[in-house]
Parts: structure tokens; C-alpha cells; sequence
């Protein structure tokens, strides 16, 4: 597979787990040796460079807080690994604790912080050394749901303020698409599809992708968003008949299971004006065509480079093009 | 339990103890100043005592490095690298446990004696290693090499290999990841490992009598000397050694306590050791955390 990721991007490798998308990142970090293929950062190999040379920020998805350190020692491990003047250290790890929100915690161990705390602490540890990539395995994880919706929305307000090139790795859908302005999707160890995550949604490459980004059903053959279609009482042009299986009101939205006269079930997504309007009930006869310009797989994708379906990572290059460093203030 | 077994299982417990550990113990320090304290000092300052007590000494200076050492690399090993064959180490650590000391020291005589593998080749470049010094150490190091190992093995796996990684994607070299992250974690593990390595070296009785040759003021430990004088019907000095012996043992056992028991307002509690964890700990939530300040 082939990959790049934009400078100053905030990209997301989205799959399902078990999809390589955490050994990529690994290789990309240096933690891992890939059997073939190189790395570049701003078009130079960095293949053979080790991981402490890398200059790389990397989240674990536990966070590898080091438990014998308090939280600014935590932080100042990088700096003082790479003899910074003391005053300078402070100065740093100060800045830091303050943009991650934790400079209260500052004298306290990893093993008295929340999930959400070590979180931050460990981002804010990773980018001590103004790395010119931050890498983030599941960054939110191991958090719990109110948590992780929080964390989401601080980590892109972070990345606009600091707007170092990110890579951060998800199996959320959501989660990618809320926080990412770059998606690359991943399966079974193959690149499925790269680009932006609004035109992947209305673009998808492929059946994989179409399914995995958001809901999806079936019309005459060809795969579409349930929130596309829309159910007509009477015949028009190009209208699929079909008869009405179940109506399930899901608060917000309303969900139509429709038999095809043809054969096979589709699913509408309504909102709970149409549906009141319209006035479903199941045996009803009726009539569904698609909306709006969304596309199906296999058109144009302005961004999306279609994935080779070979021979997978194996053999394959894996290129991975990191931006300029970052501008020397990053943090403030 | 109930309140009614409480009393009669701890009377037992301690009836077994006492009898087993307490009463021989005591008779021993009782035995050694039954004749006066000077009787026994006198015993205890020959100098054949001071030379076996300093003897021991130096045999614990040299193979409780050389354990230690050996052990932190093979936990090292066994716990961070994958390699066919590992099985085969790790059961190779437990064999001095599980084979006798005389067997241990026996064998060492087999390879290193003067009839043994590299008896002549060592005699030939003067070098002797069994009834002296390198033999009992070595014989020392054999039976008290398992302990570092088995001690610090399970911190390294439990702790996993997460925080050393994240040191070197920080910049830390192989050495600094070690010396900064590895060390501080299995200090612990690593103290007690030590502890007991030097308990039972100075301890250790059968493969340094195989090896040494029992010459006394020249090849005899503090163990050596304590048989020499029970044989030799010098009783006050075997006594003497006992309790001397004993204090050592005591002294160790007070390291270990203090070890273990640990300065309570240390948070780097191994994950192995609950008993650590002090139960006013505020369970930490997310819930007072303040997040998205919008400033």
C-alpha cells in the first residue's frame, strides 16, 4: 500500500481491528520492522533510522505512563534524555501541562490520575520533543463514552492550536469522522481508500468502505445510504415498487424495512416529520427513488486513490510522506 | 473462620514454629554463652573464626554481583526476546534449586578438579580453582543463582515492554531505557532478589564443603567452621559461629522487612504487590477533571 499523509493533517487510519492498522502506525514509529517497503518523512527514507532518532510523538494505547515519575517528570523525560538546560525544561513542561489542562497534577503519579488525565499527560509527553509527526494508537480507547466524546473535541481544538501532522489510529467510525480532516481506510491489511471523510462518505470506493463509513442498504444492485432514498405513496419515473415490512421509530429518526417488488429488502431512514406525514404502516404499497447527488461506489472520488487489490502490505511499498518540522513555537 | 478454631490454630502454629524454628534457635545462643560471654568471644576472635567470617565475606562481595548481574540478563532475555530454545534456559535457571548443593559441588569438582576436564589445562597455567577461592565462589554463585531471576522474571513480564518503548520514541538510548525506566520499575523485585541471594550464600553449606577442602584459617566459611568445630568437639566456637551466623541472618531479614514494607507515600507500586496500595487512595475520576476551558 501506498500512503501519504498531508503536513499538518490530522489523519485517521479507520478499520476494523485486527486490520494492520496499528502495526502501520508502529512502522511508521519505528517500533516495528517492516519486512519490506520504506518510510519517508518529507521525502527522506527514514527506513533504517531507529525509533529514538525518529523524532516521533507517540501515543500508547494505554498510555505507557512511566509509573515511578510523577507527571512532570513524565513530561520532561524527552527533554532531559536530550540534556536541555534545566530552566529550559521547566519553562517547557510548564507550557505543556498548561495546554493539556493537567498543570495541577503536575506533582502527582500516573497511578492517581483518571483515564483521561494519563491521557492527556501522555500527549503532552509526546510532544515535548516537538516532534515533527504525533502518532496516536486508540487514543480514546480505554476511556468511557462521555469521556471520549470530551477528549475528541479537545484533541481537535489541540491540533488546531499546535497543528503538528497527526496520525492517530481508530477502529470508530464516528470517531474518525468527527475528529479527522483525512481518513485512510484499512482491512485486512490493505489500503481500502484515502481521503477526505466527507467525500468518502458520499464516495465510497468500494462495498467495504460504503458499509464501514455509515449505514448502507441495497437498490437494484447497487449500494446506497438509507437516508438517500425516499418513499413515495404514488408511482413516478424510475420508482421501485415495494410494500412496507416494518416501521421502527428510533426517537429522532425512523427506520422503514421495505420488501422490493423485484425481490429483495431495502431500509429508508426517515426523520419523524416525513414519517408522520407519509403515515407508514406495514402491507402498505409503496413507491422508492434516491435523492440528492450522492453518488454510488466505484464514481469519482476527487481525493481517493483506488486501493491496488493485491497482494496486500507483502511486497508492497509503504510510503509514508511526513511534512516540515514543525514551527519551532508550536506550543504556545 | 470462625472465632471458636481462631485460638486453637494459632496455638498450633505457634507450637510448630517453636519447636521447630524458636526452641533450636534459642539453644544455640543459650549453648554459646553457657560457659560466659568470654568464653565465647574468645572462641569467636581466634583467628581461624575471623578469617572464615571474613572468608564468607568476600565469597558474598564477589557472587552476589556476579548473580545479581547474571540474573537481571537472563530475566532480561527470557521476558524481552523471543528465541527458540528459551524454555530451555528457563528451566536450566531452576537446576541448582532442584539438584542437591553437594550434587552442585561434585560436579564442579568433576570439570575443574585436577583430574577433571580442565583440571591440567588449568594446572598448566597455574591456576587453581577447586579447595580455593574461585571454587567456592562459584559454588556460591551456582546454588544462589535462581533467586534474582525468579524475583525480577515476573515484574518484567507483568510490567510489559509499553514504558520502555515510549522511552525510546522520547530519544532514550538502549542504556538510559534501562537505567531510567527498566531499573526504577524492578527495584523492588530486584532487592529481594538480591536479599536472598546473599542469605544464601552465606548460608550455604554443602557444594562449598565439596569444594573447599575444609583447610582451617585458609579455605573454611563461616558454615565450614561452625561443622569444623561441632566435629572437633570444639563446641563453644561452633556455638559461637551459630549465633554469629544467626545475627547475619537476622540483619538480612530486617533488610527485606524494612524492603517490603516500604515507604507508604510510594506510588510506584508494582502491580504484583497489592499490598501496597494504600486503601485511602482517592480512586481518581474524570468527572472533576476540568476539560475545554474555552478561554
Amino acid at each position: 500500500m501506498s500512503l501519504e499523509v498531508p503536513d499538518g493533517s490530522l489523519t485517521a487510519l479507520l478499520g476494523p481491528s485486527g486490520g494492520g492498522k496499528s502495526t502501520l502506525l508502529r512502522v511508521v514509529a519505528g517500533l516495528e520492522v517492516p519486512d519490506s517497503g520504506t518510510i519517508e518523512f518529507d521525502g527522506e527514507d527514514v527506513t533504517g533510522v531507529p525509533v529514538r532518532d525518529r523524532g516521533i510523538g507517540f501515543c500508547f494505547q494505554h498510555y505507557a505512563p512511566f509509573r515511578h515519575l510523577t507527571v512532570r517528570k513524565n513530561v520532561s523525560f524527552g527533554l532531559e534524555v536530550r540534556k536541555r538546560p534545566k530552566a529550559e525544561i521547566r519553562a517547557k513542561v510548564d507550557e505543556l501541562l498548561d495546554l493539556v489542562k493537567i498543570d495541577h497534577l503536575a506533582d502527582r503519579y500516573p497511578s492517581q490520575l483518571s483515564g483521561g488525565q494519563r491521557q492527556r499527560m501522555a500527549l503532552a509527553r509526546a510532544l515535548a520533543i516537538e516532534p515533527q509527526l504525533l502518532l496516536l494508537d486508540e487514543p480514546f480507547g480505554a476511556l468511557d463514552a462521555r469521556v471520549r466524546q470530551e477528549l475528541r473535541v479537545w484533541l481537535r481544538e489541540l491540533h488546531e492550536t499546535i497543528s503538528v501532522t497527526t496520525v492517530l489510529v481508530t477502529h470508530d467510525q464516528e470517531e474518525a469522522m468527527e475528529v479527522a480532516d483525512h481518513l485512510a481506510i484499512i482491512n485486512e491489511g490493505r489500503l481500502e481508500q484515502i481521503g477526505h471523510p466527507t467525500d468518502m462518505y458520499d464516495h465510497p470506493a468500494n462495498e467495504f468502505v460504503m458499509k464501514f463509513l455509515g449505514p448502507a442498504t441495497q437498490l437494484n444492485g447497487e449500494w446506497v445510504r438509507p437516508h438517500d432514498l425516499v418513499i413515495h405513496r404514488n408511482p413516478a419515473d424510475g420508482d421501485n415498487a415495494g410494500t412496507v415490512e416494518r416501521v421502527t421509530h428510533l426517537g429522532f429518526e425512523v427506520r422503514v424495512d421495505v420488501a422490493l417488488e423485484g425481490g429483495g429488502a431495502a431500509w429508508v431512514q426517515l426523520s419523524r416529520g416525513v414519517a408522520n406525514e407519509l403515515d407508514l404502516a406495514s402491507g402498505d404499497p409503496v413507491w422508492i427513488s434516491r435523492t440528492g447527488a450522492s453518488g454510488r461506489h466505484g464514481k469519482g472520488q476527487p481525493t481517493a486513490r483506488v486501493p491496488s487489490r493485491g497482494p496486500g502490505t507483502d511486497g508492497a511499498p509503504l510510503q509514508l510522506l511526513a511534512p516540515d518540522p514543525l514551527a519551532p513555537n508550536t506550543t504556545s | 473462620m470462625t472465632g471458636r478454631w481462631r485460638l486453637p490454630l494459632r496455638l498450633a502454629a505457634l507450637t510448630y514454629l517453636g519447636f521447630l524454628v524458636a526452641l533450636p534457635v534459642g539453644s544455640v545462643f543459650y549453648r554459646a554463652f553457657q560457659h560466659g560471654f568470654g568464653a565465647a568471644w574468645h572462641a569467636i576472635s581466634s583467628p581461624d573464626a575471623v578469617h572464615a567470617l571474613w572468608l564468607t565475606f568476600l565469597v558474598a562481595l564477589i557472587a552476589v554481583p556476579l548473580d545479581t548481574v547474571f540474573g537481571v540478563g537472563v530475566a532480561l532475555i527470557l521476558s524481552r526476546h523471543r528465541f527458540p530454545g528459551a524454555w530451555l534456559l528457563d528451566a536450566f535457571v531452576d537446576l541448582p534449586l532442584a539438584v542437591s548443593p553437594v550434587v552442585v559441588g561434585i560436579a564442579l569438582v568433576l570439570v575443574y578438579g585436577k583430574s577433571g576436564w580442565f583440571g591440567n589445562w588449568l594446572a598448566g597455567h597455574g591456576i587453581t580453582i577447586i579447595f580455593s577461592l574461585p571454587g567456592i565462589v562459584m559454588a556460591s554463585a551456582t546454588v544462589a543463582l535462581p533467586y534474582v531471576v525468579r524475583e525480577v522474571l515476573p515484574v518484567l513480564q507483568e510490567i510489559g515492554t509499553d514504558q520502555e518503548q515510549a522511552a525510546a520514541t522520547l530519544g532514550a538510548s538502549p542504556f538510559t531505557v534501562f537505567r531510567r525506566i527498566t531499573l526504577p520499575s524492578i527495584r523492588r523485585s530486584l532487592a529481594y532478589g538480591v536479599t536472598l541471594t546473599t542469605a544464601r550464600v552465606i548460608g550455604e553449606f554443602g557444594a562449598v564443603a565439596v569444594v573447599s577442602g575444609l583447610v582451617a584459617g585458609k579455605t573454611e566459611t563461616l558454615t565450614l567452621f561452625i561443622q569444623d568445630g561441632v566435629e572437633n568437639l570444639n563446641l563453644v566456637a561452633a556455638y559461637a559461629g551459630a549465633v554469629v551466623l544467626a545475627l547475619i541472618a537476622l540483619a538480612v531479614l530486617a533488610v527485606v522487612g524494612a524492603g517490603r514494607r516500604g515507604p507508604t507515600d510510594a506510588p510506584t507500586k508494582e502491580r504484583g504487590t497489592p499490598r501496597w496500595r494504600s486503601r485511602s487512595d482517592p480512586s481518581p475520576s474524570d468527572s472533576e477533571v476540568p476539560l475545554l476551558s474555552t478561554t
